[in-house]
């Protein structure tokens, strides 16, 4: 079908005009090829060539993927506005009635960004692993499943339909789940890893739920008959009808007008039906007549052109016919709207890979995985798909407020909630996965208030501050690995993250090279650790001029004056939680500095052992650093500048077709009134984590004194509000009791039926047996018995006297003469 | 009655009787010498009827020369039959044939 075609439309639709992006596939294939090849021959090229192959592969594929991924960026960037997408059609794969399913990559101005975060943190993230799993004996194993962690990645960024996106879901949490249980041989991180996996399959469930009702309402009401065979094409199974409207694309891009070639308006075909596609859904549920009316979501006439093909040709051309739609909008299912049920479904699965409220129990037990795997999965690019997902299918949530109100204030709530678990955790990890937590809730709430770009946006700032924070704590850690082999303390661990931190004990452990409590007076003795993790803490504690404060920044600001939740208050109440989870966020990273770097003098053990991390990883914390900061120029407020901030202007054509009804006028001083609050919020959180965190000598007390004032409470924040008690009360026992009662159906009755029939078989046998033994063998005997028995009468016979012979040959002679002569006949 | 006077069935007859004394030989002796002597008689009695045959139905020779053959055969039978006689004698010191019966079981 032709992509662009020429000529008058009467309908608009958010989807433009593509262009060929013929290396898209390499992106995710050289990954592919890396982890095939450090998967299948990793352990012999380590064995034979050593761990400078394994380096060299695994970062080298990522390093090309990264390039293909910046030039496909930079041939996107040189299209107009409007027309960014490329499309690189591999294979066909899936066709029956009308639905067309194949192998495409597609990358927009989304995909392309989500493309950068993935390939170049990603890289950056191999070149420190390399450093920080040095000494690791499955370093093979290590760079084979973070490739193929890149590999799916792609998939789900770059597929173009949901089937694709949803391969690569399932993929990044198999990897997940690979890379949470490394060191397996760690009974607690095996489980951990499960525990990932597990509530990550509630989410999928919700996500194939999503998907099936989405299709379902696409396809069940509108064509009754789509699936007749095609006139003129007999019962040719190959050939399809495909049906579509002309369309104008609705270019909103800061009121440039829409340039067709030749001056003549341009048009693009959108395929009606029901679609897995990305691009022909948003095609069908954005299309808008010349009155603006949305005949396919309100309900209305279409006119519809049709076309039969076989395989990719076009067959037959039939005439156009004029289709009536109920409209997307008014379908019910149980008296739910059904696009709600959809998003709800859609959000269930970004909320399970994205940790969010009530599935988010998993990330914090997922740091059990080496922390590069932490920084790379947990923190910057898997965590985000949901947010991906959701800002994909912007046009499909926006269609339900109530969807998007979900989204925000369950974002808002996670946000708030885990904010307050990081307050007190003393495990270095534990605090930056609450922080994950808490910050894919801003996420959350930027792409359900309808602002699309600064979730984002926020994606973007958090994939490298939060990259950084999480290197710059594996750098910590690697520093502190020698007190696991501290005098006292033999810890057979298997590598740096071996030792799983006891959340529920309040002494510290003298062993646990995580627990913040052994640190302190780091800061001279890793500089550029120090000052990497500085400034990513600035950066996700809001303060300007760091890229976490324009992103967050906006958020609330977007959230405070949003008209697309179901009430307004709606926005106020999420603002509200946003804010004060800024303060806690504030806090609580900068106690994990102040613990970490500051607090006390270094002790004579640290001086002695502690030490900056090597190159590979030092660099890569000063690359991640500096992109925390020059991110913020994307993003620079319209206050400022006077024109809408970059990243806006760039993302809009994907957002600008999402049916939203806006947000409210503010004036100049409320936005800045906003701000200089969430400055101020920012560096009073800051100042209360240095008013108690300080300096031992002179907090130390007063922090004491406050606990001691506050203990309950501090005790049930402390153990994370019980949640995962909470669940294995109730869901895990839940569970075990559900396993108990089929265990014992298994046991009893499966068991027994089992049981029966091998009776049954074994009685059958039995009966064979007993058959074999008196028929069958009985007539072989029998055979015997009559052969033996008339052998023995007959031997009788044989006399061996020589005259009684001679008396049968005798009578024998007499009987023959005596017949041939009486009896002629009988002889012939 | 003369010589002339004797035909093909005077030789017949004379050849039955000599069967059947032969036959009652080998029938009741148990001597092997005397079985022996009675199967000659059967060989003599065919011979007879040989070379009957042949001077009065046929007219040619071939009956003498089966006769001949026959005479032959019976030497060597003799003689091969009278040297496992010997050896039956050396072994059970006796030629009776109901004694020599081991075979039959």
């Amino acid at each position: 079908m032709p992509e662009t075609l020429h000529g008058a439309a009467e309908f608009v639709t958010g989807i433009g005009p593509t262009h060929p992006g013929a290396l898209l596939y390499l992106i995710p294939l050289l990954p592919l090829i890396g982890a095939a090849i450090n998967g299948i021959l990793g352990y012999f090229l380590q064995q034979r060539f050593g761990k400078k192959v394994i380096s060299f592969l695994g970062v080298g594929v990522l390093l090309a993927a990264a390039v293909v991924a910046v030039v496909s960026f930079f041939q996107l960037l040189a299209l107009p506005s409007g027309e960014r997408t490329l499309v690189n059609k591999v294979l066909p794969m899936i066709s029956i009635g009308s639905l067309q399913l194949d192998l495409t990559f597609m990358m927009d101005e989304l995909s392309g960004t989500m493309s950068l975060i993935v390939t170049i943190i990603g890289m950056l993230i191999h070149v420190y692993s390399t450093g920080y799993m040095h000494d690791d004996e499955s370093y093979w194993r290590y760079f084979s499943y973070l490739n193929l962690f890149v590999f799916s990645m792609m998939m789900l960024v770059l597929g173009d339909s949901f089937l694709l996106m949803f391969f690569g879901w399932e993929g990044v949490g198999l990897c997940s789940y690979l890379l949470i249980g490394f060191w397996y041989q760690d009974q607690a991180k095996a489980t951990a890893g499960m525990k990932a996996f597990i509530v990550n399959r509630v989410g999928d469930f919700g996500f194939v739920v999503g998907l099936l009702f989405l299709f379902w309402s696409l396809g069940g009401v509108w064509f009754g008959a789509q699936y007749a065979p095609v006139h003129g094409l007999g019962s040719d199974a190959s050939a399809r009808e495909v049906r579509y409207v002309v369309a104008r694309p609705a270019h909103a891009s800061h009121g440039t007008a829409w340039r067709g070639d030749h001056g003549t308006p341009t048009t693009v075909a959108v395929r009606l039906g029901p679609t897995v596609s990305f691009r022909e859904l948003k095609g069908q549920l954005t299309l808008k007549n010349a009155a603006g009316k949305r005949p396919i979501v309100d309900g209305g006439e279409v006119a519809v052109h049709s076309r039969a093909e076989r395989g990719s040709a076009a067959v037959v051309k039939t005439e156009p016919l004029t289709l009536t739609y109920g409209g997307l909008a008014n379908m019910l299912v149980w008296g739910i709207p059904v696009l709600f049920l959809a998003c709800l479904g859609f959000f269930l699965g970004a909320s399970g890979k994205s940790a969010q409220i009530p599935l988010y129990v998993w990330l914090p037990d997922a740091m059990a995985g080496p922390t590069p795997v932490s920084a790379l999965i947990h923190a910057a690019t898997m965590v985000t798909a949901g947010v991906y997902m959701v800002a994909r299918l912007n046009f499909l949530f926006a269609l339900s407020p109530g969807a998007m109100t979900v989204v925000a204030v369950v974002g808002a709530a996670t946000a708030f909630f885990a904010a307050t678990i990081g307050l007190f955790q003393y495990d270095i990890k534990k605090v930056l996965a609450y922080s994950t937590v808490s910050q894919l809730g801003y996420m959350f709430v930027g792409v359900g208030i309808g602002a699309y770009w600064v979730g984002i946006f926020h994606l973007l700032t958090h994939a490298a501050f939060k990259a950084c924070l999480f290197l710059g704590s594996g750098s910590v850690i690697h520093g502190m690995h020698y007190v696991q082999h501290h005098p006292g303390h033999d810890d057979p661990g298997h590598g740096h993250d071996a030792h799983e931190p006891r959340d529920l004990r309040l002494e510290p452990d003298p062993s646990d090279p995580q627990d913040m409590r052994n640190m302190g007076g780091l800061a001279g003795l890793m500089p550029v650790t120090r000052w990497t993790y500085l400034i990513a803490c600035i950066a996700i504690a809001g303060l300007p001029f760091a890229s976490g404060f324009y992103s967050k920044d906006e958020i609330l600001f977007k959230a405070f004056t949003t008209g697309n939740l179901v009430a307004p208050l709606a926005g106020k109440l999420v603002w509200t939680l946003c804010t004060l989870g800024a303060a806690l966020t504030a806090f609580y990273m900068f106690r994990s500095y102040y613990l970490t770097f500051r607090y006390r003098a270094p002790s004579k053990a640290h001086e002695e052992h502690v030490h900056e991390s090597p190159r590979s990883m030092t660099w890569v914390l000063v690359a991640l650093a500096t992109l925390a900061v020059v991110l913020s120029l994307l993003g620079l407020p319209k206050l400022w500048t006077g024109t809408d901030p970059l990243f806006e202007r760039f993302l809009e054509p994907v957002f600008a077709a999402a049916a939203l009804k806006g947000f409210a006028h503010a004036s100049h001083g409320l936005e800045w009134g906003l701000m200089l609050l969430s400055v101020a919020i920012a560096a009073g959180g800051i100042g209360v984590a240095w008013l108690f965190y300080a300096d031992e000598q002179k907090t130390a007390a007063r922090l004491a004194a406050l606990k001691e004032r506050f203990a309950p409470l501090h005790r049930v924040v402390f153990n994370k509000y019980y949640v995962d008690e909470l669940y294995a009360a109730t869901v895990l026992r839940g569970t075990h009791g559900l396993a108990r009662m089929l265990a014992w159906f298994d046991r009893e009755i499966i068991d027994g039926l089992v049981n029966f029939c091998g009776w049954c078989g074994r009685v059958g046998a039995w009966l064979n047996g007993k058959i074999d033994e008196y028929f069958v063998d009985g007539a072989v005997n029998l055979v015997a018995d009559i052969v033996i028995g008339s052998g023995q009468r007959l031997k009788r016979m044989q006399t061996g006297r020589i005259n009684s012979y001679a008396y049968g040959v005798a009578v024998g002679v007499i009987a023959i003469a005596l017949v041939a002569y009486f009896l002629p006949g009988v002889l012939k | 009655m003369s010589l002339a006077h004797i035909g093909l069935h005077h030789y017949l007859v004379v050849s039955a009787l000599l069967l059947g004394l032969g036959v009652l030989t080998v029938a009741t002796r148990r001597n092997a010498v005397a079985l022996l002597m009675g199967v000659e008689l059967i060989l003599n009695a065919a011979n007879l009827n040989f070379v009957a045959f042949a001077h009065f139905v046929e007219g040619k020779v071939g009956g003498q020369a089966f006769a001949v053959f026959i005479i032959l055969l019976a030497a060597a039978e003799a003689a091969v039959a009278l040297a496992i006689v010997l050896a039956v004698f050396r072994g059970f010191r006796t030629i009776d044939t109901n004694a020599t019966a081991t075979l039959k079981e």
